[in-house]
């Protein structure tokens, strides 16, 4: 083989700078925490089960919003029967009072901004 | 002290109810359904009794209980305003009967106007994206969240019930109500004839806040109905019938 030192060592560099990100904040000590929610008090269970809200709550907000305002559907039935509000404001927000450390504290997490609250009013917690 | 049974109980049901009451009395009001049922019809119409209202000159009390419920903002440019229940005169309103000759008593005065809620409404037809729709009883529906703003049933309007939020509507509305979405720039909006109040039960907010007792909702397909018998025992205008709209609000004269 000719010029194995020189392949071999340019290798070696080439490998330590495409694995920059993976060794670079292991070497600056960063970390990744998962956000920390604040779940609503004396509630035990959400719409859905948690997985689901958590996976699908986006889609089940678009069938809310079509069901309440096009269908006049406003109430669900959840599955272990229990009566909730179509509403935005009135149930998500209703059970899960603080929108900041809820809502807002997971979509900056995941870098995602529903343009719901342009128009939807958070009874606290404020707008964005 | 000696605590018997029936005060251990009694004792360790209030302290229940101390912890529970406030987390459920706070979140029944929202989460919970409404226990009215929601008011069925299947041709809701207003009546405006235009005499009894003009028993009251000056009274703006209706336009701001539709200001409060809906979030409606007071822009005070005009070229810019949001209306949904609105006044205007009487020569604006019907045109066609604005002679100074005739209604001598009615010339001068204010008539109140919010969208028609027609049978066979133009600005539903030209809606390409189906936000805007006529609800099986009759309610000229919005649906804020398809709105692409194209205006043209602004433009199909013929009684100007329509309006476009050229600016950002929030500014201009004094007290948020957390429990009506605004509107953002770029879309329409118009009366909705408090579809959302009708789904708990109520009557529109206008019509509760009238003190005249000028402003009457109610279903035209019931013959027993209260707006029925009205049309049927007074001689009632509609705006621009030569149109074919069909519109339902009616006007006592
Ligand atoms: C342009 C303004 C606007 C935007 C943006 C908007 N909404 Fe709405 N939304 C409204 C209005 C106005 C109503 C009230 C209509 C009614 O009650 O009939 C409403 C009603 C609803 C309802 C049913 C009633 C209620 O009280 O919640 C749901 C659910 C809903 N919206 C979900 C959403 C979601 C989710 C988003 C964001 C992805 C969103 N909306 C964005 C204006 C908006
Ligand atoms: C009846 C009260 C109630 C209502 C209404 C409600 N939630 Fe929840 N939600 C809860 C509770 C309690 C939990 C925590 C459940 C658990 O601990 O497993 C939860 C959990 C969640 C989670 C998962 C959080 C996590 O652990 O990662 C999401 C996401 C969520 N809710 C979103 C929503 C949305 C969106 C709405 C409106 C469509 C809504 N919730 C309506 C009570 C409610
Ligand atoms: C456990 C994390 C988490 C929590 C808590 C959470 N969300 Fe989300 N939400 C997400 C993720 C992730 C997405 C993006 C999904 C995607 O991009 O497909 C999302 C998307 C959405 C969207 C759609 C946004 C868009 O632009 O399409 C809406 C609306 C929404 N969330 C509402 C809520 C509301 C209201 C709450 C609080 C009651 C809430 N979410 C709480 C994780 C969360």
């Amino acid at each position: 083989m000719y010029d194995a030192g020189k392949i071999l060592a340019g290798l070696v560099i080439f490998l330590l700078l495409v694995t920059t990100p993976v060794w670079w904040s292991f070497a600056m000590g960063a970390e990744v925490r998962a956000p920390k929610l604040v779940l609503p008090e004396g509630r035990r269970a959400c719409v859905l089960p948690t997985g689901e809200m958590k996976a699908t709550h986006m889609e089940l907000l678009n069938r809310w919003r079509d069901l309440a305002v096009r269908h006049g559907d406003r109430v669900m039935t959840t599955w272990d029967g229990r009566k909730v509000r179509r509403s935005l404001t009135q149930s998500c927000l209703g059970c899960h009072t603080d929108k900041d450390k809820f809502c807002d504290r997971c979509h900056d997490y995941v870098a995602v901004t529903p343009y719901c609250w342009d128009c939807h009013v958070a009874p606290r917690g404020g707008a964005s | 002290m000696t605590v018997d049974r029936r005060a251990f109980f009694k004792l360790a049901g209030l302290a229940v109810a101390a912890v529970e009451l406030p987390v459920l009395g706070a979140a029944r009001a929202h989460v919970d359904p409404p226990e009215e049922q929601p008011l069925k019809g299947r041709r809701w119409a207003m009546v405006v009794d235009l005499a009894a209202c003009h028993r009251y000159p000056g009274c703006t009390r209706c336009m701001d209980a539709c200001r409060r419920e809906h979030n409606v903002p007071s822009i005070p440019d005009r070229k810019h305003e949001v209306k949904w229940i609105w006044e205007d005169s009487f020569g604006h309103a019907f045109p066609a009967q604005g002679s100074p000759y005739l209604d001598s008593e009615l010339a001068g005065k204010p008539v109140l106007l919010l969208c028609n809620h027609c049978d066979n409404p133009p600005c539903v037809r030209v809606c390409p994206t189906q936000a805007t729709w006529k609800r099986e009883d009759g309610v000229v529906m919005m649906d804020w969240h398809r709105c692409i703003g194209c205006r043209y049933c602004i433009a199909a309007c013929p009684y100007g019930s329509r309006s476009f939020n050229w600016v950002d509507p929030r500014p201009y509305i004094k007290t948020l109500n957390p429990d009506f979405p605004t509107r953002t720039k770029g879309v329409v909006e118009k009366c909705n004839l408090c579809e959302e109040r009708l789904a708990e039960g109520r009557i529109p907010a206008c019509v509760e806040a009238c003190p005249a007792g000028a402003l009457h909702f109610g279903d035209l397909a019931d013959p027993e109905s209260p707006v029925r018998q009205l049309l049927e025992s007074r001689f009632a205008v509609r705006r621009k019938p030569g149109l074919g709209t069909q519109p339902q609000v009616y006007y006592l004269v």
